[in-house]
């Protein structure tokens, strides 16, 4: 029960997550948004895995490694967006 | 009771999320995203994977929301990418992100019973590994290869930013925050945590074999300390057109490449870990990903080089 | 017993504790009052709840971890309390 309630959350942060991507004007806040997308997706995941519970783990290792490694590479694409808003913002110099 | 416990996390999930897009300031926004993260660990430490509440605490919460703050305080001018939303565009997304909540919702709550597992056969041939973190053995033994191509992600985003600073910049260093003179409180608990978070990260590291933990979580750490050191004035940004810079991002992968190929001469295809010596392999391995992922990560938050060094 | 019945008096007082501070932080109408009840609840409720869980820790090292956490937490919040409050007054002396 509890660990549906950790899934319909998961898939309402998806919902709130997409509703301010596509509502906000500015850059920075659809970043914002979109990584909110991606908790959601994330926390769906991990109830998949927490169901899966079998031969003595408390979950499916397999997804929640899968979601270690989508955290990370969903932190290296934020991170090269920011790059691309700072350089958008206002070039100290001749591009 | 757990359902209470869920109800005390999922509520303010949801809250924060709101607040963060529904939220006038950007700045609070960003400070609501800090307070989210950590819900979100929580979250998932009631899912029992406590290796992924690390994760999202240092990686999702922390570093994502520092780089975000960062950014917002160096942008002379918001990037606007159209006009202000009008009603009708509001009703719409509302109307979209309602069915994709609902649909994924109905799709959760029609999953077969019992739940597909592969646990079992994750487990089963974990001694011969020496590991007895699951997690730690999906990563870097079952699906190494994502692994090693999460790393390359890492580094195609550090050759992203490089090639995103000014041409005067090239090859120097990040702009220094914050300008001017470092707070005595931040230097006195840079001094104060530096420390001993870097014996917390060795721990990290080395209880991630069996039990929650690991490199990216350690690597992470590492990196959180570096930055903390750098906006308290004590150490240098990493010059990215530095020579040890660049060793010690490309460190990482071909350690893995190797140990992989090994992998096809020894135990018959690429990544295989051989045997006797897996866990030695397997540690080798991890210690030249984790340099490679701190100063990827030192990079990726300190911003794109703007200042000429004196190289 | 007397340890269950110590931790639930020591955590029932943190918890008083944190609800002072957060009614302080709603409250209160500047910045600096309001930091002075975060910090009050911060330290001595954590360290109250802190003392109350070591009776359940179980070993010694599980205890010595919780007050760790408690001594991190402390410094961390400490300098964050003293760095809002430096900002707020550089920013109150730039008006």
């Amino acid at each position: 029960m509890s660990t549906t309630l950790f899934g319909l959350t998961g898939a309402a942060l998806v919902g709130i997550g997409l509703f301010g991507l596509i509502v906000h004007p500015t850059a920075l806040r659809k970043l914002l948004a979109f990584n909110l997308v991606g908790a959601g997706v994330f926390l769906v995941f991990g109830v998949l895995a927490r169901r899966a519970a079998a031969a003595g783990l408390a979950g499916d290792p397999v997804p929640q490694a899968i979601v270690i490694t989508g955290i990370v590479v969903a932190f290296a694409a934020t991170a090269l967006a920011a790059t691309l808003l700072a350089r958008l913002s206002g070039p100290e110099e001749e591009p | 009771m757990t359902e209470l416990l869920a109800l005390t996390l999922a509520l303010p999930l949801l809250a924060g999320a709101l607040f963060i897009v529904a939220t006038a300031s950007t700045r609070a926004a960003l400070f609501g995203f800090f307070a989210f993260g950590l819900f979100l660990a929580l979250a998932w430490v009631a899912l029992d994977a406590v290796d992924v509440a690390l994760t999202e605490a240092a990686i999702g919460g922390g570093a994502t929301g520092l780089l975000l703050l960062r950014l917002n305080g160096r942008m002379r001018h918001p990037v606007s990418l159209g006009e202000p939303a009008g009603p009708r565009l509001k009703i719409a997304a509302g109307l979209l992100a309602a069915l994709v909540t609902l649909a994924l919702g109905a799709l959760l709550l029609a999953l077969p019973e019992p739940a597909p597992s592969l646990a079992a056969a994750t487990v089963e041939p974990l001694p011969a590994l020496g590991i007895g973190n699951p997690v730690t053995a999906v990563l870097i033994a079952y699906r190494a290869l994502d692994t090693l191509l999460e790393i390359v992600v890492l580094l195609i985003a550090v050759v992203g930013l490089r090639a995103l600073g000014t041409d005067r910049g090239w090859g120097g260093r990040p702009v220094p925050w914050p300008e001017g003179e470092p707070s005595p409180a931040l230097v006195f608990l840079a001094r104060l945590l530096i420390p001993a978070g870097l014996v917390f990260a060795v721990y990290l590291f080395w209880v991630g074999a069996d039990a929650p933990g690991g490199k990216f979580q350690a690597s992470t750490l590492v990196a959180a300390l570096w930055l903390l050191a750098i906006m308290a004035g004590l150490a240098p940004a990493p010059c990215s057109g530095g020579r040890w810079t660049g060793r010690a991002l490309a460190i990482g992968p071909l350690a893995f490449i190797v140990a992989g190929t090994i992998g096809i001469a020894a135990a018959g295809s690429f990544l295989a870990w051989p045997e006797p010596v897996a866990k030695p392999m397997i540690i080798a391995v991890e210690l030249a990903l984790a340099v490679s992922i701190v100063v990827a990560l030192v990079l990726l938050v300190a911003g794109p080089p703007e200042r000429e060094t004196g190289r | 017993m007397i340890a269950d019945l110590l931790t639930i008096v020591l955590v029932s007082a943190g918890a008083v504790f944190f609800l002072a501070g957060t009614v302080g932080l709603l409250r209160f109408p500047d910045p600096l009052s309001r930091l002075h009840a975060l910090t009050k609840a911060d330290s001595l409720g954590l360290g109250l709840i802190a003392l109350g869980l070591v009776p359940q820790a179980g070993s010694v090292w599980m205890a010595l971890k919780l007050l760790l956490v408690w001594l991190l937490v402390l410094a961390g919040s400490t300098a964050a309390g003293q760095m809002l409050a430096r900002l707020h007054r550089a920013e109150a002396a730039d008006d």
